[in-house]
């Protein structure tokens, strides 16, 4: 049998590395180091695997000067090593140097308005909610956009994570809400997009994966009304799906898991085994006398 | 190979299948050792000869051909594939029979087998007791349990015997209660138990009730500890605003509300 070629082991490698749960990135990346026994190969894989996975996992930054946190995700990423910060204006390279970000980088004054009303409430939102989270609301399309003019997309992003190695869990929260601004319609139209992941693994490996998708929509009006009105559809949505997750836990032992295996059979009582084997042997002895 | 067991233990167990043939690219001197420490979900054949469907693992397998539990012949035909003795395959039987019972009775469905071998110790042997079940009602979008049983039979002196039980139960599912999300759980886990029983009724009522006992313990394990520890993990990560405590944010941003009117009240008198 050929060794498999070094761009299909690279290959799995990325596969691998971007299946890491939530803050086991490092430990899954040193036992594929092990396993592929080669620095090149894992040079290759993970160059393509830890910006998807930042993304993907909306990794949070510090940013050095203590200024706040940078969220990386693919609508900040001007680059797959620049990331853009619109609550201070900055634009961070990953691992390096922070610059402050050139005119055609942010949006125009007209839809800075409504970002910055949104992300201020959002904040609010994520402080009150989420112990360990971060948050950014980045513009996504049409941000020249002037009054009276042309539609804009905003997206608002929050992400949590609690990552705890010694109680050998962790999990992420990811939220993706596109904000559709429509002058013309005079509305706004919400898209969210929620997915969560948890993982348990002392002595076992359990692994929660839920997703949520919910809309809504609000007149437009001024900034501060729109971005009030905004997070208040966010704050409710994602109690909704909390409550959704509730419910779900709540009816797995009587409900979900007895289709695929009961507590205990219908008669209430542990099986039968004598009853059981004594049948299986009567039909032995019928067996053999009738030989 | 520790490497690539830790990297097992953090991969989703529902795709524990193309990890593991990832795993086989990269370390084909590994295999055999992969593909006996690494738990698969079972993988199901049918028995022309006696119209049943039975399950497939190493312990059935000689080459590249399996052996049915009802038939007792291998598929495809081998000339002179590892066989139980006589005995030991009367004790098979039964097994498979009384077996499909007690599935029944739990699983309502599914596919269950029994393989039985010789083992080095004198009259001693071992067994594997498999269930798989597949599940779409109710609630279900569609769910998978594996689960493996290897008991291994020591007869010791004046009618009593030593067992020792390691069982694998691999599960997962998805729910469809709620059109705007999806939920998923997955998970696996091992466990190992040991007792000593008297024989003169034989094996058979001893090992079922060791593995009946380990099925609910696993089932209940999974169940309150595992699945509710990822309960408990989302949960802290975002605190439901319904419930005003003294300690979540909510309540406490509302007790400073309050104190800082009383305050004001106060100064403005």
């Amino acid at each position: 049998m050929d060794g498999a070629t070094d761009d299909h082991k690279a290959g799995i490698a990325k596969w691998f590395l971007l299946r890491s749960p939530p803050g086991q990135i490092q430990q899954v990346a040193k036992d594929v180091q092990k396993i592929l026994m080669s620095d090149k190969l894992y040079q290759q894989a993970a160059s393509e695997a830890f910006p998807i996975y930042n993304m993907e996992q909306m990794i949070c930054l510090e940013l050095p000067d203590g200024s706040g946190q940078v969220l990386v995700s693919n609508c900040g990423a001007l680059d797959s090593t620049h990331y853009l910060d619109l609550r201070t204006a900055q634009v961070a390279t990953i691992c390096t140097k922070i610059r402050p970000a050139t005119d055609e980088e942010l949006p125009s004054g007209f839809v800075e308005e409504y970002r910055s009303a949104i992300d201020s409430e959002l904040l609010k939102y994520v402080e009150e909610a989420f112990p360990r989270g971060s948050c950014a609301v980045f513009c996504t399309a049409g941000s020249t956009a002037e009054e009276d003019d042309a539609p804009f997309e905003l997206t608002a992003l929050i992400s949590a994570s609690k990552i705890s190695h010694q109680n050998f869990s962790s999990g992420s929260w990811r939220s993706t809400w596109k904000i559709q601004v429509n002058q013309e319609l005079q509305s706004v139209d919400l898209t969210g997009k929620v997915h969560v992941n948890a993982h348990y693994f002392e002595e076992g490996n359990v692994q929660l994966d839920t997703n949520y998708e919910g809309s809504d929509s609000t007149v437009l009006q001024n900034p501060l009304d729109v971005a009030t009105a905004v997070v208040n559809i966010i704050r409710s949505k994602e109690s909704e799906y909390l409550l959704s997750l509730e419910e779900s836990y709540s009816k797995l032992s009587d409900n979900t898991f007895k289709e695929l295996r009961r507590k205990l059979p219908v008669t209430r009582t542990l099986f039968a085994w004598n009853n059981a084997l004594q049948l299986s042997l009567s039909r032995e002895v019928t067996r053999e006398l009738s030989k | 190979m520790d490497a690539a067991m830790d990297l097992i233990r953090r991969m989703p167990p529902a795709e524990v299948e193309m990890a593991l043939a990832s795993l086989l690219v990269l370390l084909p001197d590994h295999s055999a050792d992969l593909l006996s420490k690494v738990d698969q979900p079972l993988q199901e054949a049918w028995d022309d000869e006696s119209g049943r469907q039975y399950l497939l693992c190493d312990y059935n397998r000689d080459g590249d051909s399996y052996r049915s539990p009802w038939s007792n012949k291998y598929d495809p035909p081998l000339e002179d594939g590892a066989m139980p003795s006589e005995k030991l395959r009367e004790l098979e039987v039964e097994a498979n029979e009384v077996f499909a019972i007690y599935r029944d009775q739990y699983y309502e469905g599914g596919t269950s087998s029994v393989y039985m071998w010789e083992t080095e110790e004198n009259g001693g042997f071992a067994a594997c007791f498999l269930v798989k079940k597949e599940g779409r009602r109710g609630l279900l979008d569609h769910g998978l349990w594996d689960a493996i049983h290897i008991i291994e039979v020591v007869s010791e002196e004046e009618g009593e015997a030593h067992y020792c039980l390691t069982s694998t139960v691999m599960l997962s599912f998805t729910t469809k209660d709620d059109p705007s999300m999806s939920f998923g759980l997955s998970g696996s886990i091992v466990r190992q138990m040991e007792a000593d029983f008297p024989s003169t009724e034989g094996h058979l009522g001893n090992m079922g009730r060791m593995i009946e006992d380990m099925e609910s313990k696993l089932r209940n394990g999974l169940d309150q500890v595992y699945f509710g520890k990822t309960k408990e993990v989302v949960f802290t990560m975002r605190e439901p605003l319904e419930i005003l405590t003294a300690t979540s944010a909510t309540g406490q941003s509302l007790q400073q509300a309050v104190v800082g009117d009383i305050v004001r009240r106060r100064s403005v008198h």
